[in-house]
């Protein structure tokens, strides 16, 4: 099982891997963390003329918050996000997410960009990308550009980006500081690609009301999706159990799964409701109390 | 045919140079061109962990990586962790725990649970489990596997 033959390229800057790329198009495939990639070459379902090698590139791998955004480049590895302390304490639902992306030894290579731009429906960085409204930049040869997440993620596999496009680096919107969160999903094994994946963000108000919800799910369609039904159905009303139960049906309702060799349609519907109204507990349990 | 790529790189402490294919796995360049066949291939696709090796002090799957990819670093097999005739207390502490059968995965759980115990000194059950999480084992169901680390790290806490 070895890849077909190929070219390795190796730029050292941006600039040079965009110009590779404006050469190359269609026949070059971009290698981050080669986690995703490389098994689909092994398999030689993936046969790239040309490979542009990130990992010699410099600068594209910052890790920066400030009070409104966390920025990361596109080659920052998965366990860097995992170990970063400052992730952990101002976004710590991204680093519950990278605890259950595929295993450690993976994490150490994989990359955030790789899997953003793999876009695989039930990974945990795209879904995260779609809960926290990120923002992707891409840069070519020709120009710079930004894009949401909700506009980036097109189908299966499909993104907005270009054969000439490279993501640069993906902005998260922080949330509000004192909201609760939560990561979870069901997998046959641990570290394995989700059957249904859910991230979930809550905030209350002073009044212990509801008014920041973000609800969104992976594995159950062509790409990650937001539940804008659950979250409205969950704004303005007091946490609890019937209110989280009601969401997860209204999540439920919303979504038309696929059925593969890991799961049935209404299994992955019915997982849908309880993984929602799971991690709606779990996130309120995590709201920090404000003082009265 | 491709353009060869020369490479240098630290093999368990040793300078090699060679000229490698773009496509020659890691773990094809340790095996048959410098004959470091401690580490072994399984699934040849990210899953099994059989081929975990240090770069630059983080494990990896060999398998998923070009040898080209490993220019300038330093790499870490199995042979760098111990010797036939002084194991490496992670090793001894296998053998003692019956923690091997065939052996196939052998070498990547060492690999793995050696970063494991460098990054966390005391790790309960749970966190020995996660972090071998990514090593398949045939034969032995792993109770065993996770004794032996817990008995390393409490020998590690004696010392």
């Amino acid at each position: 099982m070895k890849p077909a033959p190929f070219n390795l390229l190796r730029p050292k800057s941006v600039d040079e891997a965009l110009a590779l790329l404006q050469a190359h198009g269609e026949k070059a495939k971009i290698l981050a963390g080669g986690q995703s990639l490389v098994p689909l070459m092994n398999f030689r379902l993936a046969q790239p003329h040309n490979l542009i090698d990130l990992n010699g590139v410099e600068g594209l791998d910052p890790i920066r918050l400030d009070d409104q955004t966390l920025s990361l480049g596109a080659m920052v590895r998965q366990r860097d996000v995992e170990r970063s302390p400052a992730i952990a304490e101002r976004l710590p639902i991204l680093r519950e997410a990278m605890e259950q992306v595929a295993h450690p030894a993976i994490r150490n290579r994989g990359t955030v960009g790789g899997s953003l731009v793999h876009a695989d429906p039930s990974a945990e960085l795209p879904l995260l990308a779609v809960a926290l409204d990120a923002t992707f930049h891409l840069r070519s040869a020709r120009a710079s550009r930004s894009v949401a997440a909700r506009d980036f993620y097109q189908g299966y596999l499909l993104t907005d980006i270009a054969p000439d496009e490279l993501l640069v680096a993906i902005d998260f919107r922080l949330p509000p500081a004192d909201c609760g969160w939560c990561c979870t999903e069901i997998a046959r094994r641990h570290g394995d690609f989700a059957i249904v994946a859910v991230a979930v963000l809550l905030g209350c108000g002073r009044d212990r009301r509801i008014d920041f919800a973000r609800v969104a799910l992976g594995g159950v369609g062509p790409a990650p999706l937001r539940m804008i039904a659950a979250e409205q159905a969950l704004l303005g009303e007091r946490p609890g159990a019937e209110l989280f139960r009601g969401a997860g049906d209204v999540a439920a309702q919303a979504v038309d799964p696929p059925a593969d060799i890991h799961a049935s349609s209404s299994y992955r519907r019915h997982l849908t409701g309880v993984l929602v109204r799971r991690a709606l507990t779990t996130a309120a349990s995590r709201v920090k109390g404000r003082a009265s | 045919m491709t353009e060869m790529i020369s490479i240098t790189l630290k093999v368990n402490g040793s300078e090699q140079a060679a000229a490698v294919e773009p496509r020659r796995s890691l773990v094809d360049f340790l095996r048959y061109d410098l004959g470091l066949v401690g580490t072994h291939v399984g699934c040849e696709h990210g899953v099994c962990g059989a081929c975990t090796v240090m770069l630059d002090g983080r494990t990896v799957r060999s398998c998923l990586l070009f040898a080209a990819q490993a220019d300038g670093s330093e790499v870490t097999t199995i042979e760098g962790v111990g010797t036939d005739e002084a194991l490496h207390p992670l090793q001894l502490a296998f053998q003692q725990h019956h923690a091997v059968q065939c052996g196939f995965c052998t070498p990547g759980m060492i690999l793995a649970a050696l970063e494991l115990l460098r990054d966390n000194a005391d790790p309960n059950d749970e966190d020995i489990r996660v972090g071998l999480s990514g090593n398949l084992c045939m034969c032995t169901g792993y109770v065993n596997i996770v004794r032996a680390v817990r008995a390393a790290a409490s020998n590690g806490k004696a010392k």
